[in-house]
């Protein structure tokens, strides 16, 4: 009788493991008092602007739900439109463009009667224009007096080098070509490389962002768009029609707080001095006045790395466990038909070829973002290894030992709970720790829509080129995994008897 | 394998040997009695009552079952292996210890078995656990699908002789199935004998033995070595 409790066990265990896990959800454990989710983008300027958002809810007494680095503004959307944020800021220039598809720049009121139908609204900009622009070494530009990109385009002798996306794109160097005249035919480069490029002196003129922090490394003044051509990129909190007056008027302390100049000064203490986002939005927000005092920083980095663990750890226990519950349960529905065995461990191989950053990508249309598409995309992650296990183990069972157990007159069911699922334990333990292992690594790049866990870090120091940053989130992640490893090997010791290990397929 | 045509009354309270070469389906006919095989047509009376196909788990508690390479189960320890049905039967614990001891000591194993697993047992004392397990509910039937084959000579003697103690000790109707006719004039009291899915002959050994049917059978006595 013993050995009839063992799946109870592991059953038992694992939905403690749930319902543990769900007990530390936010928003069950915080019930009484909501948090206001402030999201970013995945780029430096989103989470500096994201981060000055949310130390000024916090200043003022508001509870504050962190979910930066989400991957582009689709997702940011969808999440604002059914309510997993509240809050992100957006550029004018994209709002136009990629919400509401209107060509050219509109000012903030016309985009706002336009989102109004979306129930969204632009609160205040906070002032800068993060456009594109042309940049230029500063000692050249003193030294031929280029101020302005009419002055350039009839300086022909320059060599110029654009992103290939700034190339291709219709308001980027084709509609630029016709509005100023240009002549020459620049060569592409990638952006990445450009600003060394130029540094090094082997190109005088490239395309940037206008607030772009790396303008002060290498000592880039922009030109002006004297003929207006590029379209503005205003910056301004989006938000869903009818949030509270009070954080109404906390996210419009910014309006109008930050040009382009500071705005690239601050990108630039990012990027260039290694500051964190924490401590240039904290510093500013201080130096300004709208913060009272400073607070020391260090501690939130602790503190981040605990909560973001704990939500890695719920986002793959509670896959897992799913995985567990549909992986063993069509395993032993199906194993006794070899067709629809293969169809089964076919499909959810054919799920586990998806890119997981497709995977999730395309859970966003069907689930939104946040915990839950994360979760769903682990789970069909996690199906396969156990459900392929669970199968082989099933059907490679000594057929003699299939025959007796009928014969004796052990029930179906009986012949599973006492013959059948003890004798492919070990296998299917294989397949869950497989599935476990696989969870935690995919479970990082749940980060890009906005599950949160131990990819938060990744993502960030992918967007920043920080590795520091990404190694923050990588070796948590990374001895998640050894532990998850040793774990199961405990498992195994505790529900196997060694001599049952013989045998067991490699997984 | 395939029976075209084949009727068989087994003696009740009587050992019945089914003896044949391989593929003469043997194992056939004995899996026919448990439901393990359903016949396209035709049909297997128990106590002259229809086997009864929708209650097959029933129907098999009352069959003690024992094959070649005894099939214990490796995860279980052999006392679990021995007392499993009876504990899914809900028998208390002091009749489940008590039978088990019964048979334990008709087999004479070792009381140190209990709690070890199948893998530390030699081969014959895997098959006298087998049997342990096959007589646990007392069950007025037992199949024996070639038991003793996979044993070597003196093993097997040995577990002839716990067989024979078996069979005076607790009457009952028993079919075992091999392809050693030596071991069922041994140990049977009727012989049916098969060939290629037909009954060749049945009877008691000394009506065999004096009047073989045919040539077949006549070899087969010959060779194994069997006289009355």
């Amino acid at each position: 009788m013993k050995r009839a409790g063992v799946f109870r066990g592991l059953l038992l265990s694992f939905s403690l493991g749930f319902w543990v896990s769900l007990g530390l959800l936010p928003g069950v454990a915080q019930a009484e008092s909501k948090p206001i989710v402030v999201a970013s983008k995945n780029f430096g300027e989103s989470y500096l602007l994201a981060e000055m958002l949310s130390q000024l809810l916090e200043a003022n007494g508001q509870k504050v739900e962190r979910r930066f680095g989400l991957g582009g503004t689709l997702v940011c959307y969808e999440a604002l439109t059914n309510g997993e944020i509240d809050v992100y800021v957006e550029y004018s220039g994209t709002v136009g463009q990629a919400i509401l598809k209107q060509p050219g720049s509109l000012s903030m009121d016309a985009l706002n009667e336009q989102l109004q139908p979306l129930g969204l609204e632009l609160l205040d900009s906070i002032g800068f224009n993060n456009t594109y622009a042309i940049a230029i070494k500063q000692a050249l530009a003193l030294e031929r007096g280029l101020d302005t990109v009419s002055k350039l385009a009839s300086n022909s002798d320059l060599r110029i080098a654009f992103s290939l996306e700034f190339l291709n794109r219709e308001d980027g160097w084709p509609g630029l070509k016709r509005a100023y005249g240009f002549t020459g035919q620049p060569t592409g480069i990638e952006h990445g490389l450009a600003y060394q490029a130029i540094d090094q002196g082997s190109i005088d003129i490239t395309d940037a962002y206008s607030t772009d922090g790396d303008l002060e490394r290498y000592q880039l003044v922009t030109l002006l768009d004297d003929k207006r051509y590029f379209p503005e990129y205003v910056a301004a909190p989006l938000v869903r029609q009818g949030i509270d007056a009070k954080t109404r008027q906390t996210l419009n302390l910014l309006a109008g707080m930050i040009d382009d100049d500071t705005m690239r000064r601050l990108n630039g203490e990012v990027v260039v001095q290694n500051r964190t986002f924490a401590e240039v939005a904290n510093s500013y927000l201080f130096t300004v006045g709208l913060l009272t005092k400073e607070t020391d920083q260090s501690s939130v980095i602790w503190d981040r790395l605990v909560k973001n663990t704990i939500t890695h750890l719920q986002l793959t226990s509670i896959a897992l466990l799913l995985g567990c519950l549909f992986g063993l349960a069509i395993g032993v529905l199906v194993y006794r038909s070899p067709g629809v065995s293969r169809v089964m461990v076919y499909l959810a191989g054919l799920m586990q070829t998806i890119p997981s950053i497709a995977l999730l990508a395309l859970m966003i249309p069907l689930f939104g973002i946040g915990f839950v598409p994360a979760i769903i995309a682990l789970f069909l992650y996690s199906i396969l290894p156990i459900l392929r296990n669970t199968i082989t183990a099933l059907l490679t069972i000594d057929p003699l030992l299939k025959r007796v157990a009928d014969a004796i007159g052990l029930t179906p069911r009986q012949q599973l709970r006492y013959v059948l699922l003890p004798l492919a334990l070990p296998n299917i333990l294989a397949g869950i720790k497989t599935a476990a292992v696989i969870s935690i690594g995919t479970a990082t790049l749940a980060a890009f829509i906005g599950a949160g866990g131990l990819g938060e870090p990744i993502v960030t120091g992918l967007a920043l080129n920080d590795s520091n940053l990404i190694l923050q989130g990588a070796l948590p992640a990374a001895g998640l995994a050894i532990m998850v490893e040793l774990l199961f090997e405990l498992l195994e010791r505790v529900l196997v008897k060694p001599h049952m290990l013989k045998g067991v397929l490699p997984d | 394998m395939v029976i075209p045509d084949l009727q068989l009354t087994i003696q009740a309270d009587l050992t019945t040997a089914i003896v044949g070469e391989s593929g003469s389906g043997k194992s056939t006919l004995l899996q026919l009695i448990n439901g393990l095989v359903v016949p396209d047509t035709g049909s297997v009376l128990i106590d002259g009552v229809l086997l009864d196909y929708a209650n097959l788990t029933r129907v098999r508690r009352q069959m003690g079952y024992a094959v070649q390479g005894a099939g214990l189960f490796p995860h279980m320890t052999i006392y679990d292996n021995v007392t499993l049905m009876a504990r899914l039967e809900s028998w208390s614990s002091d009749r489940i210890e008590q039978r088990y001891q019964y048979l334990f000591d008709l087999l004479d194993l070792d009381q140190d078995f209990a709690d070890r697993f199948p893998n530390s047992l030699s081969g014959g004392q895997q098959q006298r656990v087998s049997l342990c397990r096959a007589m646990m509910l007392n069950p007025p039937l037992l199949l024996l699908d070639e038991p003793f084959s996979a044993l070597d000579p003196i093993t097997r003697r040995g577990i002839h002789e716990e067989f024979t103690r078996l069979q005076a000790a607790e009457s009952r109707t028993i079919v075992l199935v091999t392809h050693d006719i030596a071991e069922a004039a041994k140990l049977a009291q009727q012989l049916v004998i098969l060939k290629e899915g037909n009954i060749v002959q049945q009877g008691t050994l000394q009506m065999v033995a004096a009047n073989p049917a045919d040539e077949y059978v006549a070899n087969l006595m010959r060779l194994q070595g069997v006289s009355s």
